[in-house]
């Protein structure tokens, strides 16, 4: 049995008892709940012992503790709405405590926009859980049957009669700990009043005044500033290292140890001159494979592939097409790069450590730390404060085992802030993948034939959405096929996948004469599909006709972390040049009941205004090991003057329970923009980023027609 | 080398003793306690360290320490007089003109330098004023709507 099983088992109960003092507190599992089982699968190692836990204090105020993290998300707002929603409390009584490994419930990590869907559910039962509780107490307090009381802004009255005790003189010299198996059933959505509002951010003020503290704000007397040497290329080895120079630099420390080379200051700058005086040789391996040829590299090395759909027969498929159509299309590697980048504060201190750090996976780091130190995991503290931006980025919480080894070392305590070159270099990247496609359609229009292979993207976005009678989806993966790392990054793969199936949409309904989003329509009949597409055409006032027009409007649609997107976008197209420029991005989005409008309104403009880079300018450029791209002034991310103008829509649907928001609106932008292009001027355009010279040739030589 | 430097920080009288050639960003952050500019890419290209001297945005992270004698300095904690935030604190915190939050003094700051100079700028005027300055959450447009919520009150 692995650490992931045991979840929170590990932790004793009696330190939560512990750290809450007088009060309540409520923990509720959810491990027998149907509802929860295909989360739950979702989100392996999830603690079999309880999901949720929050408390009631003295002061009536409610303090909700989750492993989860606020990186610009917001869900810091959103997880409070929902618990003060079934408390039946006001927002402003709810103190949020993330991403603290001592205090929090065990979380594998902030990804997968799986906090709103997953640990929500888990978190409104605690919160609904905990309301029955003090019902419960203020019947025996009030000597009024349960039935007669009324819980309202943290305070339970006597319906029709005398008699109001506060939450707070509830929990006042209490003691109590319930473990609870959620039997209580949130409220329901007619019932709301704090979710689905708009209530303001938690962190804007501290966010707007410079207040707001993120990993690199941390202050420990004593600490000093780590810079660490760094490989010229990934798969490097040192053959020798002089560090005596930077010995001699007054006040610096230098650590070399187990293949761990640094300088350390208590000012960066001196941190910063000494590693320059460190003198290294290294073993470079050498490499042909670079971001220009690195697809043929894949399918060299490609595994035979593992089945994710399956339906009917290609044959028949191929039977049933009068018109079969192949194409492949191609990503190349994509940085997070965050505006933060990856930093940690580690202290050690006697056999303990604590380790303030820029993460999406506290617990992840918590567990990489404890063995790495070889110490037990009790003696190692994560804290998370502010995260600024992961996208997936953060989760592999390296940094946090550098400061964390060089303070064990050192017994001081130790930031390690990356420069923006160690963030490009060690970042895991998006993969670059490719994606071959043979579809087919019938005379009617109909699609008959889906046959599908993806190199390295995996197979999340990867189903095929609409009505197609004979289907095969087979995933190539492999790690070892790349040459730096790779990870998840904002709805991993779905991007690519999406690309693929959205751009052959395309190019089916051209082929057929018909317009993209009749043809789409014509092929669909999962009616949440149907209505983000009917939304985002009202939204754009779409006008129907077969591509390509000129006019330079594109449609594409989605699905991720269950929530259904579609988008428009207006491009217009320098047929001299080949420049893109996106003018226009509508989104309809279908989420489910949606906990904060705002906020997922936010994520949606976020998704579209991240995503206008992997499609028309970033990738990164390296040759084997060695990562050409180091810093903004090279990667180009999308900046203001990029900015298109941004409609989104929000589809209701409160029959069903919330679905993720911070990933789905990223997975079309891809082929969004690529239908768009050839709607403006006819070229198809195959490889992310489009570049003019590509766009330029389709325009010479139409394809996809 | 190190230098004595005398300059106004956030409105008060500071005296610095340290070696001129470090970085403002540095000084700023270990030296004077603050924590609002925040480094992002160490060669003036993301605009996350951005401060004020004499009203001027500068990178301080390529921005000597020795260049600040006598000048005024101004960064995210002195914006504010007292509680009362600046009218583009305002606007950034009630249209949600962040996510993260990491670019957000920068981008507050630049801002400000922009309407010192423009008082009323156009959207495109914004666009290219800001243009220097990224922001990874994609929180632009809210950005931008802020800066000309802030100037019609201004």
């Amino acid at each position: 049995m692995n650490r992931n099983d045991l979840g929170p088992m590990a932790v004793d109960r009696r330190d939560f008892l512990k750290f809450t003092g007088g009060g309540i507190a409520v923990f509720v599992t959810l491990k027998d709940h149907d509802l929860f089982k295909e989360a739950l699968e979702q989100q392996r190692g999830y603690p079999s012992d309880f999901n949720a836990y929050l408390r009631i204090g003295e002061d009536g105020r409610v303090t909700v503790l989750s492993g989860k993290i606020e990186m610009g998300q917001g869900v810091e707002t959103s997880l409070a709405q929902e618990a003060a929603e079934e408390l039946r409390v006001p927002l402003g009584s709810i103190d949020m405590v993330m991403g603290d490994t001592d205090v929090c419930v065990w979380d594998a990590g902030t990804w997968g926009s799986l906090t709103t869907r997953v640990f929500g559910p888990a978190l409104r039962r605690a919160a609904a859980e905990a309301h029955s509780v003090l019902l419960d107490l203020a019947a025996e307090r009030l000597h009024v049957p349960r039935a007669r009381l009324k819980a309202e802004n943290g305070v339970v009255t006597v319906v029709g009669g005398q008699g109001r005790v506060t939450y707070g003189e509830l929990a006042k010299g209490q003691k109590i700990q319930r473990t609870v198996r959620g039997k209580v059933e949130p409220r329901d959505v007619k019932d709301f009043t704090v979710m689905g509002t708009s209530p303001k951010r938690f962190d804007r003020i501290d966010k707007v005044t410079g207040k707001a503290k993120y990993a690199g704000d941390i202050r420990v007397p004593g600490m000093l500033r780590a810079r660490l040497l760094r490989p010229p290329a990934h798969g490097a080895t040192l053959k020798s290292v002089d560090t005596k120079a930077a010995e001699a630099v007054p006040g610096v420390v230098v650590v070399n140890q187990d293949g761990l080379v640094a300088v350390l200051h208590e000012d960066r700058d001196t941190a910063d001159r000494a590693l320059g005086m460190i003198r290294a040789n290294w073993d470079t391996p050498q490499s042909t494979v670079d971001d220009t040829n690195i697809w043929s590299h894949f399918l060299q090395v490609a595994p035979t592939g593992r089945t994710a759909h399956e339906a009917g027969s290609l044959d028949a498929g191929a039977r049933a097409s009068t018109k079969v159509f192949e194409h492949t299309y191609y990503d190349g590697y994509v940085a997070h790069a965050p505006m933060e980048p990856h930093t940690s504060l580690a202290h050690a201190e006697g056999d303990h450590i604590t380790v303030w750090s820029s993460t999406q996976s506290p617990f992840g780091d918590q567990r990489r730390i404890a063995g790495t130190l070889r110490i037990d995991e009790s003696k190692v503290r994560v804290i998370t404060p502010y995260v600024g931006g992961g996208f997936g980025g953060k989760s592999a919480g390296q940094q946090a085992l550098e400061a964390a080894r060089l303070s064990w070392i050192t017994k001081k305590p130790v930031q390690v802030m990356w420069t923006r070159e160690e963030e490009f270099f060690y970042d895991t990247f998006h993969a670059a993948a490719l994606m071959k496609v043979r579809s087919g359609i019938d005379a009617a229009g109909k699609v008959q034939l889906w046959d599908y292979n993806v190199y390295m993207a995996g197979t999340r976005g990867s189903e095929v959405l609409y009505d197609v009678p004979n289907v095969s989806v087979v995933s190539h993966s492999s790690r070892d096929a790349h040459f730096f790392a790779t990870g998840p990054w904002r709805a991993p793969g779905a991007n690519d996948n999406t690309l693929a199936r959205e751009c052959q949409m395309d190019i089916m309904a051209a082929a057929a004469g018909m317009d993209p989003l009749e043809f789409r329509l014509k092929n669909a009949t999962d009616p949440r599909l149907r209505s983000v597409l009917e939304a985002v055409a009202k939204l754009s006032d779409w006008k129907a006709g077969a591509a390509p027009t000129g006019r330079g409007y594109g449609i594409a649609c989605g699905l991720d972390a269950e929530s259904y997107v579609a988008h428009v976008a207006k491009v217009a197209v320098d047929k001299a040049s080949g420049e893109v420029k996106v003018e226009g991005m509508w989104c309809a989005q279908e989420m489910g009941i949606v906990v904060n409008p705002e906020g997922a309104t936010m994520q949606m403009e976020g998704c579209i205004t991240q995503g206008l880079g992997y499609p028309l300018m970033e990738h990164i450029r390296f040759r084997g090991g060695d990562i050409l791209d180091k810093n903004f002034n090279t990667y180009r991310i999308p900046r203001f003057s990029d900015l298109p103008e941004i409609h989104t829509v929000l589809v209701k649907n409160d029959g069903l329970a919330p679905k993720g928001g911070g990933e789905p609106a990223i997975v079309c932008i891809g082929a969004v923009i690529a239908n768009a292009i050839f709607d403006a001027c006819g070229s198809r355009v195959f490889t992310m980023p489009f570049t003019p010279e590509e766009v330029l040739a389709g325009i010479s030589k139409p394809t996809g027609a | 080398m190190r230098a004595t430097i005398h300059f106004r920080l956030n409105g008060r009288d500071t005296t610095l003793e340290t070696d001129g050639n470090r970085r403002l960003l540095w000084v700023l952050r270990s030296d004077l306690g603050l924590t609002g500019p925040k480094f992002g890419c160490g060669i003036t290209q993301c605009g996350a360290c951005t401060v004020l001297v004499n009203g001027n945005p500068v990178r301080s992270c390529q921005y000597p320490a020795s260049d600040i004698e006598g000048t005024e300095v101004t960064t995210i904690e002195g914006l504010a007089k007292g509680d009362e935030l600046h009218p583009l604190q305002e606007e950034f915190a009630d249209r949600g003109a962040f996510q993260c939050g990491y670019c957000t003094s920068g981008m507050i700051l630049e801002a400000y330098s922009l309407l010192q100079r423009n008082p009323h700028p156009t959207r495109s005027q914004i666009v290219s004023g800001m243009n220097r300055n990224l922001c990874r959450c994609g929180a632009h447009k809210r950005i931008v709507e802020a800066i000309e919520a802030a100037a019609a009150r201004l």
